[in-house]
């Protein structure tokens, strides 16, 4: 059978980069194509070619066997291929039938929307596919995962046949990317095809039927899930071998470095958002907070690194109380932060790498002298950090802006661990990243670990929390619902706590599965 | 993240780190220097020439001289606009012939005034540079000062009762006395709308502009009232200021030249020092490029607004006392024509540095000052000037269209996005 899209020898140079080398890709009707690479590998220039946001330099395109040339996305739409951005592209104050309807607008009495029939055939498509939306929604009230199935609606509602998801799991929670992939599942079963692009191996694995693999602009090889686990997978995207488990010694924990009792903190409508919670953290230990976004983490980690005021509660740093401190005393007390937003947070974009590398210290000795900044130090301490990190940039001069997330997140890593540090917290410190930063990552935080840092990390992703830590803690709907020692659990059962099922529930369940292949 | 609107908004920067590269570096950095500096250069040669069809469209005799007949017409047009260019080149910067002739003669009354239009010119452009300093760094510190005119008002109020009120002191105290109560007068009427966003959220554009309405009514019955000229017959003017606090003048009458344009230049270095070598300005730069980040590290965002409205505001009264006590030497309302709107635009054009501040500035102070013998040599209306200026700053404000006209490239994102595959990545 002919594939129903198939690009032949497709290369495409910007100055200075060969982005996409001669490559060759078939799709078939109704199959799941997983195209696997880091960040900057060329994922996303091949398929904006295919979209038509840019003209291959070589190569061609073709379409149920006959050659097509696509010069704009309407081109591409007409050909029935759609795309899944990473960022959507709907207009929040929009209701969900405006903005599948926009651009194929659905009309009666000449120039009058028909806003009815096309909610019809909203409707239709939602049943046949189970993309449940309601289509009089105003888009700005649904939560993301719900925009992502709209913006799948579009793409259907325009008949397109070829689908293509850019790393749409970056902005969903664990539920969210689940109900995703059975979406996925219930189009290629009715006959779509799908290209599936992302950097997360477990992903892959879970959904593709076959996976391509490209690295440096070109197809390194192909795979199918039941032939490849994680670290073929792994080492074919780097290009060696990649050591995805992460060596950690047992350790003893030392002395209380860290606590926090029966804290309280409110969000800005005055809901309760942490709810009495008590937490240690000891010299020498990795404490990870388990837990699906938005049950509490982002509001606990504000309020211990005194970004937010907390309502009720104690928080001691190396036995002082810091609840009403602010987020400088908290730092000079030998705290470090990595935050859940880099680019929002943690860094400021426009800025070059070796300002952002002082950020937090800039107005301290070595680095101003009195009120002047001291440039030459400052250089100095950045250029050896880029070393020491191997941050990636051209120089210590160019803007955090132009630098890859991977080395933006490792110019916030660099700044936050080369200070003496006795406390840090880690804030998703890997959110999309590629494999090969996570990793380095990782031994970074092990490393601070066992130099006798206590650290706390806080992680939607299972495998993470499971890998690094020696204590997992389970926070659930704003309270801590289980704290204990990462050996003791499974990872299913820690699963099924970020779900709400209680602890004693969750470890009977966990054993039952864990018994049952032995018997 | 918008990436091109952050590379915009930073463009100044391009040009300060221009300005700090040792030479070795400095050639890499010699493309995005002359990015920065050729839309402004582009745009002033496109606003001239839109104002010389201005010019032939508006002048009566050009109309007469079509109805003789078509090539009388063009060649009247042309007339006009080289007549009313020389006169604005003349007007702004001097007679070449006269100042070859007034050198060559070397009686130094007769260069003296050869070189006045340029020396007025300064003259001119001096306030232009306080107050273009004011909102550069209100910008700098993420805030939007449209207050600028009221509080220039203010701060000629102040420096001119310090300094007709004030009697008996020595120049070297009574002059800085006066010229830092303006600068006083200025904060006060800053800070005001700063301390407002920084406790209450109130934004600052609303109330800077509120702050100005305040600020017109309150000096003009200041001057119509308590600071009143003595026999004015209540006409709102203030009295002449002491001879001790004014800020002298180089040369004699009717040349205005003085030492205050050098107090600008000062003032601007100054700022650009604060700005870009102390931790004050990064502290400031941080907070008005990404507050959530400048709270992250540890910076008090209120108190830097609060700091940052102050000393814009400072600025801006600077420039009214600069005024009153290098020129005016007595308040009137007519005091300001526009400085404090006109400023936003010289920050604008100068990239909200220092240094672009200063050049934006001459620029005006010198248009400004060809203007009027413009309109008195060739009875071009001054208004011509304004429109002229209208036209430059829509083409820097709007870079687009300058890169549409010259087909200039846009700098693309994927000509400076950094391509580095994952790292672990080998090789």
């Amino acid at each position: 059978m002919t594939p129903i899209l198939q690009l032949k020898g497709i290369t495409k140079r910007f100055p200075g980069v060969l982005a996409n080398d001669h490559i060759d890709l078939d799709l078939h009707k109704g199959e799941i194509l997983a195209l696997l690479g880091e960040n900057g590998a060329g994922k996303t220039t091949l398929m904006n070619i295919l979209y038509g946001l840019y003209q291959p330099d070589e190569g061609e395109i073709l379409i149920g066997g006959e050659k097509v040339i696509i010069n704009s996305p309407t081109d591409a739409i007409n050909a029935g291929i759609g795309m899944v951005h990473q960022h959507f592209m709907l207009i929040p104050v929009f209701t969900v039938t405006e903005n599948v309807m926009l651009g194929e607008e659905t009309v009666k009495y000449g120039d009058f929307l028909d806003r009815k029939k096309a909610a019809k055939r909203i409707m239709d498509i939602s049943k046949k596919y189970n993309l449940q939306v309601a289509p009089n929604d105003y888009i700005r009230d649904l939560p993301v995962g719900v925009q992502q199935r709209v913006e799948i609606i579009k793409l259907l509602y325009r008949d397109a046949e070829i689908l293509i998801f850019d790393e749409p799991t970056a902005v969903l929670t664990p539920q969210e990317a689940d109900e995703l992939f059975s979406i996925m599942r219930s189009l290629s079963d009715q006959g779509n095809s799908i290209i599936f692009i992302t950097h997360k191996l477990r992903e892959v694995l879970d959904i593709a039927d076959r996976i391509m693999v490209i690295r440096r602009g070109a197809v390194v090889g192909g795979t199918t899930p039941d032939q490849a686990d994680k670290n073929s997978l792994a080492a074919m995207m780097v290009g060696r071998e990649v050591n995805l488990e992460v060596e950690k010694t047992e350790k003893e924990a030392g002395d209380l470095v860290f606590s926090v009792k029966g804290l309280v903190v409110a969000d800005k409508f005055q809901n309760i958002v942490v709810n009495n919670v008590s937490l240690n953290v000891h010299a020498g230990e990795i404490v990870g907070i388990a837990g699906v976004q938005g049950n509490g983490q982002t509001e606990l980690v504000e309020a211990i690194t005194g970004l937010r005021k907390s309502a009720e509660g104690e928080i001691t740093l190396l036995s002082q109380d810091i609840t009403k401190a602010s987020p400088r005393q908290i730092t000079e007390l030998g705290s470090a932060h990595v935050p859940e937003d880099r680019q929002a947070d943690g860094l400021v974009l426009p800025f070059p790498v070796a300002e952002n590398l002082v950020l937090c210290t800039y107005y301290k000795e070595p680095f101003s002298k009195g009120v002047i900044l001291q440039y030459k130090t400052i250089l100095d301490h950045a250029e050896k950090l880029i070393e020491d990190f191997d941050i990636r940039t051209p120089s210590a001069m160019t803007p955090v802006s132009s630098l890859s997330g991977g080395n933006q997140q490792k110019v916030i890593i660099a700044r936050e661990l080369s200070r003496p540090i006795d406390f840090l917290v880690a804030s998703q410190p890997t959110r999309g990243l590629d494999v090969g930063s996570i990793e380095y990552i990782h031994k970074r935080i092990v490393q601070k670990r066992d130099e006798g840092c206590a650290v706390l990390l806080v992680s939607p992703e299972l495998d993470e929390i499971m890998e690094l830590s020696d204590r997992i803690v389970v926070m659930y709907r704003g309270q801590i619902i289980a704290d204990l020692p990462n050996k003791d659990v499974t990872k299913e059962q820690v699963g099924l706590m970020m779900a709400g099922v209680l602890p004693e529930e969750a470890l009977a369940e966990g054993d039952q599965h864990a018994v049952e292949p032995a018997l | 993240m918008d990436k091109k609107q952050e590379k915009q908004k930073d463009a100044g920067k391009v040009l300060i780190e221009e300005l700090n590269q040792d030479e070795k570096e400095s050639a890499t950095h010699k493309r995005s220097f002359w990015n920065v500096i050729t839309i402004p250069l582009l745009a002033i040669l496109s606003g001239l020439i839109i104002g010389a069809f201005l010019i032939a469209a508006t002048s009566t005799s050009v109309y007469t001289a079509f109805g003789q007949s078509f090539g009388k017409g063009i060649t009247t047009a042309f007339s006009e606009i080289g007549s009313a260019y020389a006169a604005l080149f003349t007007g702004s910067i001097g007679d070449p012939v006269r100042i070859f002739n007034a050198l060559f003669s070397g009686d130094k009354e007769q260069i003296y005034k050869a070189i006045n239009p340029f020396l007025e010119s300064l003259v001119q452009a001096t306030p232009y540079i306080f107050a273009g300093l004011a909102v550069a760094l209100g910008f700098r510190a993420g805030l939007f000062n449209i207050g600028v005119e009221g509080q220039l008002f203010i701060g000629a109020a102040c420096a001119t009762f310090v300094g007709y009120a004030v009697k008996g002191l020595p120049v070297y105290i009574h002059m800085p006395l006066a010229f830092i109560a303006g600068g006083l007068g200025g904060a006060l009427w800053g800070f005001i709308p700063g301390f407002l966003k920084a406790t209450t959220g109130g934004h600052e554009v609303i109330n800077t502009i509120m702050m100005n309405y305040i600020a017109f009514r309150l000096t003009e019955w200041l001057l119509s009232g308590p600071m009143t000229r003595p026999g004015s017959g209540g006409m709102p003017i203030s009295p002449i200021i002491e001879e001790s606090a004014q800020i002298p003048q180089f040369f004699p009458s009717p040349i205005r030249f003085h030492l205050g344009f050098f107090f600008a230049l000062g003032f601007a270095w100054l700022i650009w020092w604060l700005l870009f070598k102390t931790k004050w300005g990064l502290n400031m730069r941080t907070v008005g490029t990404n507050p959530r980040a400048a709270k992250y590290a540890g910076l008090s965002v209120p108190k830097t607004t609060m700091i940052g409205m102050a000393i814009s505001g400072a600025l801006a009264g600077l420039a009214g006392a600069i005024q009153i006590l290098a020129v005016n030497r007595s308040m009137a309302l007519g005091l300001s024509s526009g400085y404090g709107f006109d400023s936003i635009a010289l920050a604008l054009i100068g990239n909200n540095h220092p240094v672009g501040v200063v050049l934006a500035s001459i620029l005006f102070g010198t248009l400004r000052n060809g203007a009027t013998r413009m309109m008195v040599v060739s009875r071009i209306p001054i208004d011509i000037v304004d429109v002229l200026q209208a036209i430059i700053l829509m083409l820097v404000a709007a870079p687009a269209i300058i890169r549409t006209i010259y087909r200039l490239k846009e700098p693309k994102e994927e000509e400076t996005t950094v391509f580095v595959s994952g790292w672990g990545g080998g090789q």
